[in-house]
């Protein structure tokens, strides 16, 4: 962790979609902090605010269905969610830059490769088309996509998934952001693949020295390019800590239940850990831990009293009456 | 989709391209083909002998003969069948009954008038309709999107030439600014062109509308807008030239209805085109010439869509690997 | 099952406009023993489903032959094979589009049941028995898969597989489209169903790690070919053929999971590869190779050399029961430089 601050800071962030009367409760106050050099992983399951996060911090929610209740997104000592529009603008994509799951839908098919980078650069640093042209060609040999200069030329549906995630990975890094948010861009792709957009992410981290925020559904996937992690629930992050500190010693029963609902080869014929219940219905706001609905360790007082998201260890925070003590499933 | 390695994209695109013309010509070729074939059956099978249609109550029977001779009708079914589809390779479609002239000229002498007409009303319809339609997709519920809506629904709901009437009234009579009949100037022209634009303007709005709000809500939208583009950028640069590739198909079959819809203009403002030609035609039972005129326009209409086809995949190297 | 020599060509252009066959599978054989459950991994591209689909016959097989219980599916006359198929049933990947959205869950259960002259009581009967079994409450019956969630439906397209008493289930990457919470519900289920019913599963996946902790025997599939075949434990503890091991050494996380330490340095023969080298799959572009007469990781082959790009090796024995199509893994060798921690 960076000792000088964190890079991006979200406080209790609150919001609220609305559709024909309504009201879903997407996220219900989270904070979490993101650092420079660090890869950040949020995982959840569909339905726990993740992707909302992520379009929260640069404004993206589509208006007017999407409500900010409260909260706030710090970005070097300013707040991005009061930022008139106008200049969250000049933030999006020169500081702080996005990355989407289906590259087929979020690039531009109409548009050649070359061109969809060199707009963002000639936009955002003002640089001439000769000098676009040749700042893209570099940025596609840097995510791998250098070998034959025909993608430069090429448009979006012309290129294999894993050349098109690379692509956008090139646009999203053509400004030189500090701040990197990665929607699930793996989740789309065939494993082989996945392995090497992770492993080019991290490169480009290093290299960039970006702050990265990593969303999955995929506990692996976390574990393998996350330094950080946070883990969502219905809104609320339930627990955040270091890669091994998660991994050794899970804190909050719903990271462990999900932990050990993967299949482990080394446990052949023993039945998989499961979650009993369904995900919270997110139209309603219940008193106490949103888990204990479901959890195996709920007690009374986990039904009235909100667990807060405290520092147990080091570096690990969890939101669960239970947690620090040691306890089994 | 692409394989590493392989040959140059420009090249491969130009192949793709020229694979799809030659396609799309065959396909031309063969509704042209088809068109011909059904309208020789159909005027064929209509009750009526046509050379007794022709001659008369009181002819003889060898005035009658003689009139099938020349229309060819005595022939055997098969022999005129394969006799006309070679005379219409050759856009050779006889002679007219009446006046005697060979029809291909007399299309060829009024089509250039009902051509000017049909291309004016696509351009007014254009004109007004693109624009509306853009900016009521961008701006939705706003006074723009009203106006759009208003415009669509009255285009519609008005026949042309009851708006041919309309105009005529008012700028022609009341206020004489247009000219009542002739084409001699082509200030003649404007009125109609614009009575036959309003109407298909209405079809190309709604359209236009329907495709860029549709662009508008796609997710590469998203990301123009996670990319820190100006609005300005991501509307008229991002959205709308994904959002004109299928307007241009529907242009290209607006025109085929703007020549049908011409031809029926005409006769509101006294032009003379190709509507009075094959209005007269019908009712004189001119059998070459109306089968002459039903086979030209098809021609013309699949050459138009023909057309459109090959823009849009010019405009757009996907469609070229259907 | 038995499937041999199974080949299905896709009517096809190749990138240059000439046209050409595209053999989706390539001359696959398989057998998979009654009572088991044979996993097939690929990625996609590598002709799992269009496998899948030809061993049910539902898009019959270019050339080879299926056999089902000893009995040669080609060789059936429809109404015989319709027979035959309801011993077979298929689950696919997404329950979304797998139900029709306007019949309800008990209609969807019950069509099966009329086509074979099922009277009404029997019929709820067996409805009801179905649903309980998979966890769903018959009371819902009347509902639409829309008032159900992602997970429920699947277990409702299960349940309808089931009505036709099947003893043959395929299972096409039946959990890939879940969460985790209710892959590991649904994975439970197929389980307990497999053990109650005596069934036998062909479970396909692009998940090593779900297919080996799922499966008996393991078959990875790349190019429309079977490049190697093992029972779970020798496939892990020797993986003899790259893509195999590039497999396994990319699923994510599983470097500390798992009890895999497949390193990417340990993967290669030669130490000093740099594994950046291996290039990208593209599932096109392994398709259109599989035209030639190379086998078809050359491209993507860190050990691939001339012998490789001349003819495609064939499978031969590594060991009892598992086979290999990899000229640089003879019979008996056990790759080098495989650092496992278990």
């Amino acid at each position: 962790m960076d000792e000088s601050g964190p890079l991006l800071k979200i406080e209790n962030l609150n919001v609220r979609f609305s559709h024909r009367g309504k009201s879903v409760h997407a996220l219900r106050g989270i904070d979490i902090s993101f650092y420079k050099d660090e890869i950040h992983g949020l995982v959840g399951e569909s339905g726990s605010g993740k992707t909302v996060t992520a379009t929260s911090i640069m404004g993206l929610l589509p208006r007017p269905s999407a409500e900010i209740i409260s909260g706030s997104v710090f970005y070097k000592g300013k707040n991005l969610l009061l930022m008139p529009e106008d200049e969250l603008r000049t933030y999006r994509g020169r500081a702080i830059s996005m990355v989407f799951q289906e590259p087929a839908k979020y690039l531009n098919p109409a548009f050649k490769i070359g061109g969809q980078i060199e707009e963002m650069v000639m936009l955002h640093m003002g640089l001439s088309k000769v000098a676009a042209r040749a700042r893209a060609r570099e940025l596609l040999k840097l995510v791998g996509l250098g070998r034959d200069g025909r993608v430069l030329d090429a448009y979006p549906h012309e290129l294999s998934s894993g050349m098109k995630q690379r692509a956008m990975i090139a646009i999203a890094i053509s400004c030189n952001p500090d701040f990197l948010i990665a929607d699930e861009p793996t989740t789309a792709l065939d494993v082989t693949l996945q392995k090497q957009i992770l492993k080019l992410i991290r490169t480009l981290k290093n290299i960039e020295n970006m702050g990265v925020l990593f969303i999955s559904h995929d506990l692996g996937v976390i574990r393998e390019i996350a330094d950080r992690i946070s883990v969502i629930y219905a809104g609320k992050i339930v627990e955040s800590a270091g890669k091994e500190s998660l991994f050794n010693n899970p804190m909050h029963p719903y990271t462990r239940l999900l932990m050990l609902s993967i299949p482990d080869v080394r446990h052949r014929g023993r039945k998989l850990a499961t979650i009993p219940g369904q995900v919270l219905d997110t139209t309603s706001t219940p008193e106490g831990c949103l888990f204990a609905p479901r959890c195996p360790l709920a007690e009374q007082r986990c039904f009235s009293l909100t667990p807060e998201l405290v520092e147990h260890e080091k570096g690990h925070l969890a939101a669960c009456h239970f947690a620090g003590k040691s306890w089994n499933l | 989709m692409h394989v590493e390695g392989c040959n140059n994209g420009e090249t491969e695109r130009v192949m793709d391209l020229a694979r799809f013309i030659a396609k799309r010509l065959l396909r031309l070729v063969l509704t042209v083909l088809l068109i011909s074939t059904i309208v020789f059956f159909v005027i064929r099978v209509i009750p009526g002998d046509p050379a007794l249609l022709i001659a008369g109550i009181d002819a003889t029977p060898s005035d009658i003969a003689a009139i099938r001779a020349k229309l060819g009708t005595d022939r055997p079914l098969s022999a005129q069948y394969f006799d006309f589809l070679w005379k219409v390779a050759h856009l050779d479609f006889g002679n007219s009954m009446i006046s005697e002239e060979p029809v291909t000229a007399l299309i060829l002498q009024r089509f250039p008038l009902t051509l000017a007409l049909a291309v004016l009303g696509m351009v007014i319809g254009t004109v007004i309709a693109i624009p509306i339609g853009i900016l009521s997709a961008v701006k939705p519920w706003s006074a723009w999107d009203y106006v759009g809506l208003v415009m669509s629904q009255l285009g519609m709901a008005i026949p042309s030439f009851w708006l041919g009437i309309l105009l005529l009234l008012v700028f022609a009579v009341k206020i004489p600014i247009f000219p009542l009949f002739g084409a001699e100037i082509l200030a003649s022209l404007v009125l109609p062109a614009f009575s036959l634009g309003f109407a298909r303007a209405a079809i190309l709005l709604r359209h236009t509308r329907a495709s860029m709000s549709e662009e508008l809500s796609k997710e590469y939208i998203i990301a123009a807008k996670a990319k820190g583009l100006t609005d300005r950028m991501i509307k008229y640069k991002h959205a709308l030239k994904n959002a004109l590739l299928p307007i241009i198909t529907v242009a290209g079959i607006e025109f085929g209805y703007m020549l049908g819809g011409a031809i029926i203009i005409e006769q509101v403002f006294s032009l003379p085109g190709l509507g009075r030609l094959f209005l007269y035609a019908i009712y004189q039972r001119d059998f070459p010439l109306i089968q002459g005129g039903v086979v030209f326009i098809a021609i013309v209409f699949s050459l138009v869509n023909f057309a459109a086809d090959v823009l849009y995949s010019v405009v757009n190297p996907k469609i070229r690997l259907e | 099952m038995q499937c041999r020599n199974i080949v299905k060509i896709h009517r096809g252009r190749g990138v240059e406009g000439e046209r050409h066959g595209f053999r989706a599978v390539d001359n696959v054989s398989i057998e998979i023993e009654r009572g088991r459950i044979f996993g097939l991994v690929g990625e996609s591209g590598c002709g799992k489903t269009t496998l899948a689909r030809a061993i049910l016959y539902l898009d019959p097989p270019t050339s080879g032959s299926v056999l089902f219980d000893g009995v040669e599916l080609g060789s059936l006359k429809p109404p015989m094979l319709r027979k035959y198929r309801k011993r077979m049933q298929i689950i696919f990947q997404d329950p979304h589009t797998a139900l029709d959205p306007r019949m309800t869950v008990y209609d969807s259960l019950s069509e099966g049941l009329i086509n074979i002259g099922v009277d009404k009581a029997r019929r709820d009967k067996k409805i009801r028995e179905l649903l309980d079994r998979v966890g769903i409450s018959s009371t819902y019956s009347r509902r639409f898969p829309h008032e159900f969630s992602t997970g429920q439906r699947q277990r409702i397209v299960i349940a309808r597989a089931l009505t036709m008493d099947p003893e043959f289930l395929i299972l096409d990457e039946p959990v890939s489209n879940l969460d985790v919470s209710i892959q590991a519900q649904i994975i439970n289920l197929l389980m307990d169903l497999k053990k109650d019913l005596n069934l036998t599963y062909l479970f396909i996946s692009h998940d090593l790690n779900l297919v080996s902790y799922m499966c008996d025997v393991v078959a990875v599939m790349f190019g429309g070919r079977i490049v190697e075949q093992a029972p779970t434990e020798a496939l892990l503890a020797h993986p003899g053929h790259p893509y195999t091991r590039r497999l396994l050494a990319s699923i994510p996380g599983g470097t500390e999971a798992s009890g895999f330490a497949y390193s990417e340095e340990s993967l290669y023969k030669q130490p000093d590869t740099e594994p950046d080298k291996e290039k990208e799959i593209f599932a096109s572009s392994s398709a259109n190779l599989v035209a030639s007469d190379a086998c078809p990781y050359y491209p993507y082959c860190a050990q691939g050399d001339s012998e490789c790009k001349n003819s495609a090796p064939l499978l031969r024995e590594l060991s009892k029961g598992h086979v290999v199509s990899c000229y640089k893994n003879s019979a008996g060798q056990e790759p080098e430089g495989i650092e496992r921690t278990t």
